[in-house]
């Protein structure tokens, strides 16, 4: 074949990379009165200057969530590390209502063990206080693991920041082929890393349910082709080469099995492969489109979208009856849900008066609540604490991700520092 | 590849000038050179008795190879790219148009092609993957219900992955609605 195959693979531990397409965060909408929130820079009693500021990374955290105002390190009559040393006044002084601090040291076998305290400052009283270890490489996941443990407490929701994104940077060339790169950061954008480098199309990415594997579509034969990748080895096995579509690969929540589409038998359906042994088994058998398949959480049934109806609807497969049922009604295109951990929000792509936006539609109350505004959105990613949703949307014309709140309260934008970003995955919890 | 014995560098030749080759592999070169110097020897035994047919022959491959030229010619300025309608795959008079050339090239010959079908940015990618097949199914079948034997049809969705214009305007978007023949 005439075509050059320019692709690379990356593996996690060998990867060393320019940190390409590096997401940025713009907070555009919070809450109406956030909880002011000081966290005190960290005490590090290690040799040498402190690796890593960690109080930063937790009060980004924080902020990116809408629901706090971290207060300004400027503003701080104090830089406290232990309980001994906090006077509740000196936080009262600058309302702040809660206080966090913290100090870190060096453990055994070149681990880092991070303990932190929240205090209540109006109250005068300790919240909660936890200590997380782990490797020193690892150090800006621990201070994530922190932020979580903190916004539980403070929400009662678990937090999800010490998580993961999937996303594919393009760089647009004029002058040829683009650059495509699959790529895996931090949930606050930090760290990214190329998995996958090609001059030809990647889309689809997924997560498998233990956050060891990532699915995704490449051109890279110049024809569409999944593949599953190890996130840890490197590992890489290409799962398809059908003749027309091979697309939307998704982990079942067992792990043992991927949906997917192809069109190998003529028009676009679903097909269930096993993993293990790869025998496929047909799931919808229609002449119409049938694709973007998504498993309900616990296993026993598909969303996905059809034309069947004569417009893109989103439809829910049950496999153990072979039955399917319409689910949405609101509207003449709903398509590539995403289901929510509780099984119950689905984020989708709804149009409205010509524009593409991103809506949540409650299997329960079966209510359809439109959440963005913008007009180009597209592949929604639930965060595994089901509080936000991840996607993709145009501005001046170039690709970003977006992110807004279920509850439609807060919403931030992370554009790429370089090129465009689109079809964001957000991880499960990891290990 | 046919087995005439001059027609065989005629086809190398006309080989080499097609705009559609789809796969030239080296096996179908090295198949043209054996085939080629097989037919040199057994056109040299022929050569005595029968060379004022040859020339006939070679004439009449000139004609056929001036009328190939005449197709190619047509179908190039007929164009590569077809476009479609928002959210259709059915092919517009204009697009028949374009294709009615290019099949009669293909009629003339034994190339392959491939089709390529792509969408503009609105909705979503995978259900648009779905609609750029679509597109291209709509022109393969067109070309099969002509006669173009369908394997030598390879048809390839790239949905909205590969836009040749940029910026969210129906200017845009109608450009980048289109199957693209390769």
């Amino acid at each position: 074949m005439p075509y050059l195959l320019r692709v690379v693979i990356f593996s996690l531990c060998t990867a060393t990379f320019p940190a390409l397409a590096q997401l940025q965060i713009e907070i555009t909408r919070g809450v109406d009165n956030p909880t002011p929130i000081a966290v005190v820079p960290f005490g590090w009693s290690g040799p040498g200057a402190s690796p890593e500021d960690i109080a930063r990374i937790i009060d980004s955290d924080l902020a990116r969530s809408g629901q706090f105002s971290p207060v300004s390190r400027r503003d701080m009559l104090s830089y406290p590390s232990r309980g001994s040393e906090l006077y509740f006044r000196d936080w009262r002084a600058i309302n702040s209502d809660y206080v966090l601090i913290g100090r870190y040291e060096l453990a055994a076998a070149g681990n880092l063990r991070l303990s932190w305290q929240l205090f209540d400052s109006t109250r005068e009283l300790s919240v909660e206080e936890g200590v997380v270890t782990g490797a020193a490489s690892e150090v800006r996941m621990l201070a994530h693991k922190i932020a979580d443990e903190v916004y539980q407490s403070l929400t009662g929701i678990p937090g999800a920041f010490a998580t993961r994104l999937l996303y594919v940077s393009v760089t647009r060339n004029p002058a040829g082929k683009d650059f495509y790169r699959l790529t895996l950061a931090d949930s606050d954008g930090a760290r990214p890393i190329v998995l996958l480098e090609s001059r030809e199309p990647i889309l689809g990415p997924s997560w498998s349910p233990d956050g060891e594997e990532v699915a995704y579509v490449s051109f890279e034969t110049s024809r569409p082709a999944i593949y599953r990748q190890n996130l840890r080895t490197g590992a890489r096995e290409q799962l398809t080469n059908f003749k027309g579509l091979n697309n939307s690969p998704v982990f079942s929540p067992d792990g043992n099995s991927m949906a997917m589409v192809l069109s190998k038998d003529g028009s676009p359906d679903i097909y269930l492969m096993n993993l293990a042994s790869k025998r496929l088994t047909r799931l919808t058998q229609h002449y119409a489109i049938d694709t973007e398949p998504t498993w309900m959480p616990d296993g026993q049934s598909l969303l996905f979208t059809s034309d069947r109806g004569g417009r893109p609807q989103i439809y829910r497969y049950d496999l153990k009856s072979g039955n399917t049922t319409r689910v949405t009604f609101e509207g003449r295109y709903n398509a590539r849900a995403r289901v929510a951990q509780d099984g119950r929000n689905v984020a989708l792509v709804h149009q409205q008066d010509g524009a593409y936006h991103i809506a949540v539609h409650d299997l329960v109350t079966e209510r359809l609540t439109v959440l963005t505004t913008t007009s180009l959105d597209e592949s929604p990613t639930i965060a595994p604490n089901g509080s936000i949703v991840l996607y993709a949307t145009k501005r001046n014309g170039k690709s970003i991700l977006g992110a807004v709140a279920v509850d439609g309260g807060v919403s931030f934008n992370l554009p790429a520092r370089d090129g465009e970003v689109q079809e964001p995955a957000w991880s499960p919890y990891l290990p | 590849m046919k087995s005439f014995p001059v027609a065989g560098k005629f086809a190398s030749i006309l080989f080499g000038s097609l705009l559609l080759v789809a796969c030239s592999g080296n096996e179908t070169n090295d198949n043209a050179a054996a085939e080629a110097a097989a037919a040199e020897a057994a056109a040299a035994e022929a050569a005595a008795a029968e060379s004022a047919a040859i020339e006939a022959q070679a004439q009449a491959e000139a004609a056929t190879a001036a009328e190939q030229q005449q197709l190619q010619d047509a179908a190039m300025s007929a164009g590569t790219v077809f476009y479609f309608d928002f959210d259709s795959s059915s092919m517009t008079d204009a697009a028949r148009m374009a294709v009615d050339a290019h099949i009669a090239v293909l009629l003339s010959n034994d190339d392959s092609v491939r089709l390529e079908g792509h969408t503009d940015e609105r909705g979503t990618r995978e259900y648009n993957l779905a609609l750029g097949e679509r597109r291209a199914n709509a022109v393969r079948d067109y070309m099969v219900a002509n006669g173009v034997p369908s394997y030598r049809i390879e048809g390839i969705s790239y949905g909205e992955e590969n836009p040749v214009a940029f910026g969210s305007s129906e200017a845009n978007w109608s450009q980048n609605r289109r199957v693209e023949l390769k």
